[in-house]
């Protein structure tokens, strides 16, 4: 997914190959991981396709399937990966995770720890921050959850950025190994609070914190427990709005030529049809309006630094 | 666990300060939000006394400093807060039970302090501490104690602010820029929320490695945050109409290492679009090109580097946003860029689009930025006609900042009511 190593990058040049993965995009709701793999097909409701006729072609090429429906070959980003992951837990999405990665200050070569893994959607992220030098240690309580985490980061080539390991950050904390070591700590558990004197521990000093919490109760909590260590204790909520745009034939009521006294234009293009509407009466326009449903609430991103008291 | 890398390695990940080195001053809890270059010679304006920067200099980025008067007039001096908590939590007790004051008996008559400003100067040419003077503010109020312990909380910050005013060293970088221009001066950075630069970023795909093709008509904010990802492996290059560069003076606040700053470079988008051109013809441009470009470079502004000592700028940036190389050129035409951002308020969304659309790599994505929505609802629907891209999508952020205490949580009071929308997408290959 990332260019970890440089000669891979994303070009004009590069091509599908046996092996690579591929986000097979249908619409903009309704996408799809696929490892290319050169006997194997894809079914879906437009029909089949062969992956031996995807290899070769660039990425974001057009591909058709036996019955000539067409789906896109993306080449996978992280945005593209948190909306096709299988998800094993509830996840953060990309207001959430963008503006924890700018707020935690993550660049390339940090040290970052985050609990729990959950379904790895905002690893995937921290992962192409710190690259190509930094790490992602994540930790989750649960074995299958952490397995799962594992074989994704294998299967979209992240291995050498981030570890998985199985631990209970709110029983144990995170392991001494990593003491004063921590550029950012991301906090995603039911009782934060618990976790977060051991945060403080890992953390280099003016180091960042996150914790992510549903409910307000938490928040209230957490940051309770953030004032003996922490500064700069503050806490959001970022959603995203989306528009739909579309192209509209509006009736013009002022093009009409003549200026006649008659009926209103608007009144003659009902019940006339084509021929009889004065040409420039009616202009496409290009509006925009927000889509009518939208996520409403997420979480509470609680942030707070670490206090420098030497 | 593996044990291998485990103390970062950043080259640009910085935690003490050093002399030339570009700090953000946070004065007051954001009251004042200052830029500065650290010297021996610069000096901060508090209040109406100046102060050396010089104790600054080799202290770890999140120390807090309080104005202290010496024989000298007033210094800064390192503060470091009690280890274990604060005065907040030794009255969270308190707090929970019902508070038995009000304020029906205050009466605003101006009566209420005995001390006048003749006795506060005083005190201060007797080298009073800012905390002494706030006890003896405490000590002739003759309505203190009357106030709800709220209230005296807030007092005491108020007189805190006046008297003894704090001072926290904060790291620039693309989030504290960011948010210090959004508070202080939002047109220059064409009024992006520090969330809606994120998003920008993250729909961008931008990360070591890639080569990333910006228009950044906000002072270099958004080539700087570009840069700081990158963290030296792969480029941003700022492109421009015309003959004139944009000015990219905000890249010099952030503290690039040389390394970062050679990632940063810059080209005529008619260059980017010419086929590759013979030798001769690339020198004349070269040559034409350092003319025009002169007098932006020596026009440049010091406005917001608030730092009287400007001849002792140890500009460790001053690399950033030299010409393509020819090599680099090449490279880029080779390859296609990685991904694209614009944030162009004065120029055309769908014609500048047009233009850079085809310099992408085949799936590369992009995100643009426009305050107003019709020109990114035109492109949209633009790119859907022309079959160019998919995935198209215009968002608007929305960011609400809460205030957190004891039986006191609630949305806070202000809020930005705008970040501006994004169109992002991913180009399709066109064969």
């Amino acid at each position: 997914m990332l260019a970890i190593d440089s000669v891979k990058k994303i070009s004009f040049n590069r091509c599908i190959g046996g092996g690579d993965l591929v986000i097979v995009y249908e619409r903009h709701d309704n996408m799809k991981a696929v490892k290319v793999c050169e006997g194997s097909v894809l079914q879906n409701r437009f029909g089949v396709f062969k992956h031996s006729e995807w290899i070769g072609k660039p990425f974001g090429s057009k591909v058709f399937s036996n019955k000539g429906g067409f789906v896109y070959l993306l080449a996978p980003t992280p945005e593209l990966w948190t909306l096709v992951l299988s998800h094993r837990t509830q996840i953060l999405y990309i207001a959430d995770i963008s503006f924890v990665i700018m707020y935690l200050e993550i660049i390339p070569g940090c040290l970052v720890l985050e609990s729990g893994t959950g379904s790895g959607s905002l690893t995937t992220s921290l992962a192409r921050a710190v690259a190509p030098t930094g790490h992602v240690y994540t930790f989750d309580f649960h074995e299958q959850r952490a397995a799962s985490a594992r074989d994704d980061f294998e299967t979209t080539g992240l291995s050498s950025l981030v570890t998985v390991g199985v631990r209970d950050i709110q029983g144990e904390g995170f392991p001494d190994e990593y003491s004063g070591l921590a550029d950012a700590v991301f906090l995603d558990l039911p009782q934060p609070w618990l976790a977060i004197p051991s945060a403080a521990k890992m953390l280099k000093q003016d180091g960042t914190l996150c914790s992510f919490s549903p409910c307000v109760e938490q928040v209230q909590r957490s940051c309770e427990t953030l004032r003996t260590n922490f500064t700069d204790i503050r806490t959001f909520e970022v959603l995203l709005r989306t528009y739909e745009v579309r192209e509209g034939k509006m009736d013009s009521c002022q093009g009409v030529e003549g200026g006649s006294n008659e009926s209103l234009p608007c009144k003659r293009r009902q019940c006339s049809d084509g021929s009889n509407v004065l040409s420039n009466s009616i202009s496409p326009v290009v509006m925009a309006r927000p889509c009518s449903e939208a996520r409403g609430h997420t979480g509470y991103l609680t942030f707070a630094r670490l206090k420098c008291l030497s | 666990m593996s044990q291998k890398n485990l103390s970062s390695n950043s080259i640009q990940n910085h935690r003490v300060t050093w002399e030339g080195c570009s700090v953000l001053l946070d004065i007051n809890d954001g009251d004042r939000l200052v830029f500065a270059r650290l010297s021996p010679a610069a000096k901060l304006k508090i209040g109406n006394k100046n102060c050396s920067l010089q104790p600054l200099i080799g202290c770890p980025f999140g120390s807090l400093f309080q104005v202290e008067n010496g024989p000298e007039g007033p210094y800064l001096s390192r503060f470091i807060p009690s280890a274990e908590g604060n005065k907040i939590e030794e009255k969270t007790d308190s707090e929970t039970k019902v508070e038995s004051r009000d304020n029906r008996a205050l009466i605003d008559n101006n009566r209420a302090q005995s001390l006048t400003g003749e006795d506060i100067e005083a005190m201060r040419s007797q080298g009073a501490r800012g905390d002494e003077i706030i006890e003896a503010l405490i000590a002739n109020s003759t309505t203190f104690e009357k106030k709800t312990s709220f209230s005296q909380e807030k007092y005491r910050v108020r007189k805190q602010k006046k008297y003894a005013p704090k001072v926290l060293l904060r790291r620039p970088v693309a989030r504290s820029i960011c948010e210090a221009y959004f508070k202080k001066y939002p047109a220059r950075i064409g009024f992006l929320r520090v969330d809606t630069l994120s998003l920008l970023l993250s729909m961008a795909n931008v990360s070591a490695n890639s080569d990333v093709l910006v228009v950044d008509m906000i002072g270099g904010l958004l080539t700087g945050s570009v840069a700081e990802r990158l963290g030296g492996a792969g480029y941003v290059c700022n492109t421009y109409q015309g003959d004139a560069p944009y000015s990219m003076d905000i890249v010099r606040i952030f503290n690039f290492s040389n390394e970062i700053c050679k990632r940063i470079v810059r080209s005529p988008t008619s260059d980017l679009l010419s086929q590759k051109e013979s030798s001769e013809q690339i020198l004349q441009n070269e040559i034409s090109m350092e003319e025009t470009s002169l007098p932006s470079e020596n026009g440049e502004s010091n406005l917001d580097l608030e730092n009287t000592n400007t001849a002792e700028r140890v500009c460790t940036s001053g690399k950033a946003g030299e010409k393509a190389s020819q090599d680099t050129m090449d490279m880029f035409k080779a390859n296609g860029f990685s991904s694209l951002i614009i944030a162009a308020p004065e120029i055309d969304t769908w014609t500048l689009v047009n233009d850079l659309l085809p310099l992408l790599s085949n799936s590369a994505p992009f995100a643009i930025y426009h305050q107003y929505l019709q020109p990114l609802a035109t492109c949209m629907h633009n790119l859907q006609v022309g079959k160019m891209a998919i995935g198209l999508q215009i968002s608007e952020p929305w960011l609400r900042e809460y205030q957190v205490l004891p039986s006191r949580t609630h949305p806070c009071m202000q809020m930005s009511a705008f970040g501006g929308y994004i169109l992002s997408g991913t180009k399709t290959c066109s064969t």
